[in-house]
């Protein structure tokens, strides 16, 4: 179980700031989003949790400074699944998997029977182990996902920061994955850092949200102290709803800004004039 | 298990292929006393062959040599290609890229045209040389270009310094060699590629090389394995890319400037060979880096056997059998690869 936190996280890219002087801080065993805007530096500040951009500031794991841990060791204590994952096409599924073990080898050592074991437990534990010997490059998007999964897995991580681990899935593999990370946060007792673009999803499942604007913090705390109509509208230039979901977490709506022309005007005007389309959607 | 099986298939290809050129040749040997000749050479077996004298010497100092240095310079040329193709990741990339064969070609040329009388030892050393600084320049290049490009990594930006500094070496090469139409024969017949000079002597001279490049390599397979998934990912696994490439980069850099030293430039084993390797056991580089060893070094005993029977007492020079095959082999490892990604 591990504890996170950063404190004036800063990180420069290309000579422009792309997170500024940013604090947060999650209890082990939690899961914690950051949302926000597209370019407002959600994913810049999971890689730099993850050790793969510089930054200012602190990042620490149970008080220790990420910074000073060697790689290997960060790589062991935190598994990393980037938004587009690379799968090498003629790769197994097995083989891929059995990547995830590399923090625990040593330079020159190969995989041995612990590795195998711990990679096996990971493909059955995402119910991936039937298809263990087929090609990535054959394999749904939502098996993908899953695949990915058992690869940060097998590494028996205390921390995973996924980067949008949902945008390439449909609304029922999107529940599918969310639901996995959320079950496996409680049996293995990670603490998840996710990026989420989806504000209902990242309410119902993230138990502290970070919105961030171009770099900074503009509110932080429970879904429901974060998602209020007010907040989106001003971060996001939405015209949003908020309404209490059946649990009562906050649920956000977007709400059309002029009304909808008649349905049957609009369907027919679409079919007689194809080449005004652009107008009508 | 998949990988032993290829093994074992290819260490029987490499020995069928040496026993073939060990009896196929100007003087034809029989292959059962050859085969008995060179098993009674291993410690403690004794067997009787019919060889006479002059066969034995035919058989020890003049095909045996050969066919050991064929073997050896074919599997590094493979392994080099098979490394640079994991550390670039693509199948296309050869050993001789990377300014490695341009270099030796400068190298080998300005020592044939302005110190034609430093002997016969003077090519190979060049050649070496010449290989090495070939593959040190691109990289140099490589890296410092890569700080200023907006291309993903610096995987394509070293590729294409690589690709710069081998024109620019072949312009050289081609200007010191038009001032001397003498020796444009010479030089072409090296360019070629040839093993009919081999020697146990030339063995020995590139053993030490052989051994400690392929010995890296074969080690970093499972980094090879990991650098798949980008460098990005790879860094998240605990791993450091750039390390990693320039490590197998150096060793392949030296197992092709070994092979080129002693045979000229041969082409297309570094990319036929390891394409065979990943069809046979898969992708992994664990199985592809010792099945281009071993494979390789088949291949071009095969290939020097045919180099010098066909146009018998003549010589074809090896690298235009190579090209021969290689040459449709590319092509079909680009419809492969094109397949792989769509």
């Amino acid at each position: 179980m591990t504890a996170l936190r950063a404190r004036g996280l800063t990180v420069v890219l290309d000579g422009t700031p792309v997170v500024r002087e940013v604090t947060w801080a999650t209890a082990s065993g939690r899961w914690l989003s950051l949302i926000g805007p597209n370019g407002a530096g959600k994913s810049t500040l999971l890689r730099a949790v993850a050790g793969l951009v510089p930054y200012a500031g602190t990042i620490a794991a149970d008080g220790a400074e990420i910074r000073t841990l060697r790689s290997r060791q960060r790589a062991r204590l935190m598994a990393y699944v980037p938004q587009e994952p690379v799968l090498p096409p003629d790769m197994t599924v097995r083989q891929y998997v059995l990547l995830g073990r590399t923090p625990h080898l040593g330079y020159l050592s190969a995989p041995g029977h612990h590795d195998r074991a711990r990679a096996d437990a990971a493909m059955d534990r995402l119910d991936i182990a039937r298809f263990a010997a087929r090609r990535l490059g054959r394999l749904s998007g939502g098996e993908r996902q899953r695949v990915v999964l058992a690869r940060a897995l097998a590494a028996d991580p205390k921390v995973v920061l996924l980067d949008e681990p949902t945008s390439m899935l449909d609304i029922g593999h999107q529940q599918q994955v969310l639901e996995l990370v959320d079950e496996l946060r409680r049996d293995a007792g990670l603490t998840v850092l996710s990026t989420l673009h989806d504000l209902t999803a990242a309410g119902q499942y993230a138990d502290e949200l970070v919105l961030l604007s171009e770099g900074r913090v503009m509110a932080s705390g429970p879904p429901s102290a974060v998602l209020t109509a007010d907040l989106i509208s001003a971060v996001y230039a939405a015209q949003v709803t908020v309404v209490p979901g059946p649990d009562g977490r906050p649920v956000v709506a977007t709400v059309r800004t002029r009304p909808a022309l008649p349905a049957r005007g609009a369907v027919h005007e679409l079919r007689m004039n194809p080449a005004q389309r652009g107008f009508g959607c | 298990m998949r990988k032993l099986t290829a093994l074992g298939i290819a260490a029987a290809f490499l020995a069928a292929a040496m026993l073939v050129g060990a009896f196929v040749g100007a003087a034809d040997l029989n292959p059962l006393a050859t085969a008995a000749a060179l098993l009674d050479k291993i410690p403690f077996v004794r067997l009787p062959s019919s060889l006479g004298p002059l066969d034995k010497a035919v058989l020890f100092q003049i095909r045996l040599p050969r066919v050991v240095l064929a073997a050896l310079v074919g599997g590094l040329l493979a392994l080099a290609g098979a490394g640079y193709q994991g550390v670039f990741r693509n199948p296309l990339v050869d050993s001789g890229m990377l300014g490695a064969s341009a270099g030796a070609g400068l190298g080998a040329t300005i020592v044939i045209v302005y110190f034609g009388g430093a002997g016969p030892s003077a090519v190979p050393v060049a050649a070496f040389v010449g290989s090495l600084a070939g593959v040190g320049v691109a990289y140099v290049t490589g890296a410092a270009a890569s700080r200023h490009t907006t291309l993903s990594d610096g995987v394509a930006t070293l590729l294409l310094a690589g690709i710069a500094v081998g024109s620019f070496l072949t312009a050289a090469q081609t200007f010191v060699l038009q001032r001397s139409a003498s020796d444009i024969g010479t030089v072409y017949s090296w360019l070629l590629g040839s093993l009919s000079a081999a020697t146990w002597q030339q063995v020995i001279s590139i053993l030490p090389y052989a051994a400690l490049s392929s010995a890296i390599i074969l080690l970093h397979g499972r980094h090879l394995d990991v650098l798949a998934v980008g460098d990005e990912e790879a860094r998240s696994l605990g791993l450091h890319p750039g390390a990693v490439r320039g490590t197998v980069v150096a060793a392949s850099a030296l197992a092709a400037a070994s092979a080129v030293a002693v045979s000229g430039l041969i082409g297309f084993v570094g990319i036929v060979v390891p394409h065979v390797a990943r069809r046979l056991a898969g992708p992994s580089y664990t199985s592809v880096l010792p099945l281009s060893l071993i494979g390789g070094a088949g291949f071009l005993v095969l290939a020097d056997t045919v180099a010098r029977t066909v146009l018998s007492p003549a010589e074809l020079p090896i690298g235009v059998v190579t090209a021969i095959v290689g040459a449709p082999a590319f092509v079909w490892v680009l419809r492969a690869t094109q397949g792989a990604r769509t």
